[in-house]
């Protein structure tokens, strides 16, 4: 319990995470279409505001968990209702419930039906969300963990496009199908350390490198599935493609940045030696994403399969990363896990916009609007330049700090840099099929179909990108304050893996 | 006044009898019914605290059996009132029908008290024989004529494993020399890893695995609910598997854990249970069928609670059963208020549920959602503490089974959650909800939140009843 720091006043993180709940029962009572639109952006906005005082108070020296709240919940298998932030949740926390009103706001004309239902899927999955970054008792994680697939069912199977069935199933299954082995795995934790599910306690044990190695695929396949990983992605495109543009926007913020919260909150505390056994397997599967994805990017001409795709090259970074085990490694992972919230959440309310409009995900009937749309292709140059890492831009940062630590691994490791050579490639592609997707879209070529009916951006679509244009500079050109967030608590956690492999050397040296 | 709830539930068999003379409506009959069941409900929840024993001590009333009988009498309750809507039983028979249901409740109430052999025995039959009688009741309807096939099959299953339960008594009457559980209890203590008294337990809880549809008794299971009307299927469907559960607690705690060979059989059954449920559900088309073969897989899961001996998982398999008649219930409200004229429904007339009554497709997914053990529901409260109970024993193989056996059942649930969703309408007819049916739904779905959300009221309330029968 030392690792928390309870917070004896307001509860501000379970309010955080039961204000949309009680907004999503509220909205029950709605009838009024227009009013639920607007019951539902005053929720979320209210929450966003809430969760700043998240960090105003949030204390940047300390590691331990801050705002905690602790009560028993079922006192007979000793399950709690645990919540805390720390460095590597608070950002996540702030991406997610920044990000939702402009979900709701996306939303506002794209979807014409059953609009109260739509609303209250939203908010629900808020609180699923936001509960899942704060948990800390495992039982309670996992809970939110699997309960956010119903809205997200829902929000693909019902509001998506033609093939909306075949994707809602497959994401159901295949992020199900993942954490059942994580449930497996939660439950021996609970037993190998003491009939406790409290994660600080499970964290930096020495259970037996086989344990470890079983607890680690149970987490890698339930953690790769979410993020997801090569060659575990196939549901992901599928999703993204037939979701409505907020799913498509939370799936891609914020629910793949799941999988990569949970191997720097569980896999590398929980399971260090596993971790470095296992690390290289990792980071070459990362780098296999980074070019598949990039590759098959390239060749998409339907523009929310390409993003799809760029999303698996983005994650194949975080990973490469995280794996990397080094502190520029890891924060530029969780850095980069912002700036994808950012950029692709962008990326995707922009091709939502077309989309509104010409009724086709298509590349080839959304070519050369730029005539026509001014702002809007402004807006996606931008973001575009920011997915492929342009200096200047928040992915730039991301990126560099995890190539740099790839680097210092490599040459710590091997001698030569065979990673980071063999992620460079990705970057060129990302630059590739991003200027290829701007430069239809701009331009086009002659045969262009006739765009002039199409109208500009109106206010409400200007309001809702103009903030993540912000983030990509603010994050691109002062970064620090980002970083500063994170560091200590990264910082700790990697002291403590490398203490840990020490003390394990030592104690295998002291046997032989 | 031990015996209250027995005798309401004679006395509305006597009132059921009389009305049986005449040829009352069938609203009226309906309304007779569910006024004598909710007189039995208060009557079993007035008498909740009361505790004794009767006729020799081969009759005990305690929390535990009370706590039982009330859930029974609610579940009898619910399933009478949305009972017969569409006409599913032939209406010559209506007061009849009500009369074998309210004695099938009687035997399976004294079931849950009985601690003595040929105590055991009668009420078993007692409230098996109504229901036999109960499955071909159901109107012809020209879809499926195929009730009294399904009376003759259930009848005939239930005849041999009534037959093997009662050999494996005659085995343990000749091993201790009594009839009664508890001096049962002492004598088999020293000898329960004899081949003698393997068979003869193993055999006794035949019979009520017969009751639970536990493999490899569950034969019955898929034509007697395809054939049987949709109410009596709702009926054999939940309130049976109280009961069984109450005796199967109180003869697995006979065993103890030290009966290694037992514990084998036992957990074989469990992981056959669930794969063979599981696998079968996944091709069927039809939802009683398919509610069946999940029953069958979800007995497996119950099993998982009782091998593990241990009060703590005794209540486990309690609250899980208790859960599991509630979605249970869920699902067959929507069953037969969509189902025309009493006609089977197929996963297809689910079709744009979510359009023709937002409130039964809403039920009907917190049910199944329940049944598939996704959180905050019930189900996954239930099968999440049962995992962590084998667990605690070291039964690591079998959580993991279990564990990839919730994987495989949330296909066909998922498939069913689908068709009510993600399709449209169509050109089906919407379907109008009465006051009855809608609070019903609300009350159903409340039960099913509220138990997965504060798991813990619930089996603290089944630990001191499980813990009035062992000590």
């Amino acid at each position: 319990m030392d690792q928390l720091l309870i917070n004896s006043g307001f509860p501000i993180l379970s309010a955080l995470i039961f204000m949309p709940l009680a907004g999503a029962l509220l909205l029950l009572f709605i009838k009024n279409e227009s009013a639920c639109r607007y019951f539902a952006l005053v929720v979320t906005s209210i929450v966003a505001l809430w969760s700043l005082r998240l960090l105003a108070g949030f204390d940047q020296t300390t590691s331990k968990f801050q705002f905690a709240e602790h009560h028993t919940w079922i006192e007979s298998f000793n399950i709690n209702y645990t919540l805390g932030v720390d460095g590597i949740s608070i950002l996540l926390i702030l991406l997610t419930t920044i990000i939702m009103p402009f979900c709701v706001l996306a939303s506002w004309s794209y979807i014409k039906t059953r609009i109260q239902a739509f609303m209250v899927c939203l908010l629900i999955m808020e609180t699923a969300m936001i509960g899942v970054f704060a948990a800390l008792d495992f039982v309670l994680f996992y809970i939110l963990w699997e309960a956010m697939l119903i809205p997200m069912y829902l929000l693909i199977g019902i509001w998506g496009g033609p093939r909306k069935i075949y994707a809602s199933v497959k994401f159901f299954l295949y992020t199900l199908t993942g954490s059942i082995l994580l449930l497996v795995g939660i439950l021996w934790l609970y037993t190998a350390n003491n009939y406790s599910f409290f994660i600080p306690d499970m964290m930096w044990q020495d259970y037996s490198l086989t344990a470890q190695v079983y607890l680690f695929i149970a987490f890698f396949l339930a953690f790769a599935i979410k993020v997801p990983m090569f060659p575990f992605h196939t549901w992901l495109p599928a999703a993204h493609v037939e979701a409505p543009t907020a799913g498509s926007v939370i799936l891609a913020s914020i629910l793949l940045k799941m999988g990569t919260y949970g191997f720097l909150r569980f896999a590398l505390p929980i399971t260090p030696e596993a971790t470095i056994l296992l690390a290289p397997y990792v980071l070459w599967l990362s780098i296999a994403g980074i070019i598949y994805g990039g590759f098959t990017a390239l060749a998409q001409s339907d523009m929310k399969k390409l993003i799809a795709y760029s999303s698996v090259g983005h994650m194949g970074f975080v990973t490469l990363g995280i794996f990397v085990l080094n502190s520029d490694g890891v924060e530029g992972a969780i850095l980069q896990m912002i700036n994808h919230g950012v950029t692709t959440g962008a990326l995707f309310l922009c091709v939502g916009m077309i989309y509104e409009r010409t009724h086709s995900r298509e590349l080839r009937l959304a070519s050369g609007v730029g005539k026509y749309m001014p702002i809007f292709v402004t807006f996606l140059t931008f973001f575009s330049l920011s997915s492929f890492g342009f200096p200047g831009t928040n992915s730039f940062v991301g990126e560099f700090m995890i190539l740099a630590g790839t680097f210092e691994f490599d040459i710590a490791q091997n001698n030569f840099p065979y990673l980071a050579l063999a992620a460079f490639p990705g970057a060129v592609l990302a630059a590739a099929y991003m200027l290829r997707m701007l430069q239809k879209i701009i331009w086009g070529g002659t045969d262009n179909p006739d765009q002039s009916w199409i109208s500009d951006l109106n206010v409400r679509e200007i309001v809702t990108l103009a903030p993540f244009l912000l983030f990509v500079f603010w994050i691109g050109l002062g970064p620090q304050p980002f970083i500063d967030f994170m560091h200590t608590s990264v910082t700790d956690l990697l002291q403590h893996f490398h203490a840990h492999q020490e003390h394990v050397i030592a104690a295998a040296e002291r046997i032989f | 006044m031990l015996f209250l709830p027995e005798l309401s539930l004679l006395g509305a068999g006597l009132i059921l009898f009389i009305f049986s003379l005449g040829s009352p409506s069938s609203e009226k009959m309906k309304a007779a019914a569910v006024s004598l069941a909710s007189v039995t409900l208060i009557v079993s929840l007035l008498s909740i605290n009361s505790e004794g024993s009767l006729f020799y001590d081969a009759y005990q009333v305690n929390f535990f059996t009370q706590l039982f009988k009330a859930l029974i009498a609610f579940a009898t309750l619910i399933v009478i009132i949305f009972c017969n809507r569409h006409d599913g039983i032939d209406e010559h028979v209506q007061s009849e029908y009500y009369l074998f249901m309210f004695m099938s409740v009687l035997g399976l109430m004294t079931l849950v008290s009985s601690v003595e052999l040929i105590g055991i025995f009668i009420s078993l039959e007692l409230s098996s024989f109504a229901v036999y009688i109960m499955v071909p009741m159901r109107r012809n309807i020209g879809q499926t004529n195929n009730q009294n096939e399904a009376g003759i099959k259930y009848l005939l299953y239930g005849v041999v494993a009534t037959g093997f339960m009662l050999f494996g008594m005659s085995y343990i009457f000749g091993l201790t020399g009594s009839t009664k559980l508890s001096v049962i209890a002492t004598q088999i203590g020293h000898m329960y890893n004899q081949p003698v008294a393997i068979v003869g337990i193993t055999l006794v809880l035949a019979g009520f695995f017969y009751k639970l549809a536990l493999f490899p008794f569950h034969f019955w299971v898929p034509d007697v609910y395809e054939g049987a009307a949709n109410e009596t299927t709702a009926f054999i469907a939940v309130v049976p598997k109280l009961a069984a559960v109450a005796v199967l607690i109180r003869l697995v705690s006979l065993i103890s854990g030290d009966g290694e060979v037992i514990v084998n059989v036992l957990m074989v059954c469990a992981v056959l249970s669930m794969l063979y449920g599981n696998l079968s559900a996944l091709v069927q088309t039809d939802i009683k069928r398919l509610l069946g073969f999940s029953g069958i897989s979800h007995a497996g899961f119950v099993l998982v609670g009782l091998l593990t001996f241990t009060v703590q998982s005794y209540a486990t398999a309690f609250y899980y059963i208790s859960g599991y008649v509630f979605m249970n219930l869920a699902c067959f409200l929507v069953i037969c208020t969509l189902s025309e004229k009493g006609k089977n429904v197929s996963i297809e007339d689910f079709t744009g549920l979510h359009k023709r009554s937002p409130i039964l497709a809403i039920t009907l997914t917190i049910g199944l959602f329940a049944l598939a053990g996704i959180p905050p529901f019930v189900g996954f409260a239930g099968k999440f503490m049962l995992l962590l109970g084998a667990l605690k024993q070291g039964h690591l193989l079998l959580v993991i089974l279990a564990a990839f056996n919730t994987a495989i059942a949330i296909y066909y649930y998922l498939s069913i959650v689908r068709v009510t969703f993600c399709t449209d309408s169509e050109d089906r007819a919407t379907i109008t909800t009465g006051f009855t049916t809608k609070a019903l739904s609300v009350l159903l779905i409340l039960v099913i939140v509220i138990m997965g959300v504060i798991p813990s009221t619930f089996i603290n309330l089944a630990t001191t009843a499980v813990q009035t029968i062992i000590q």
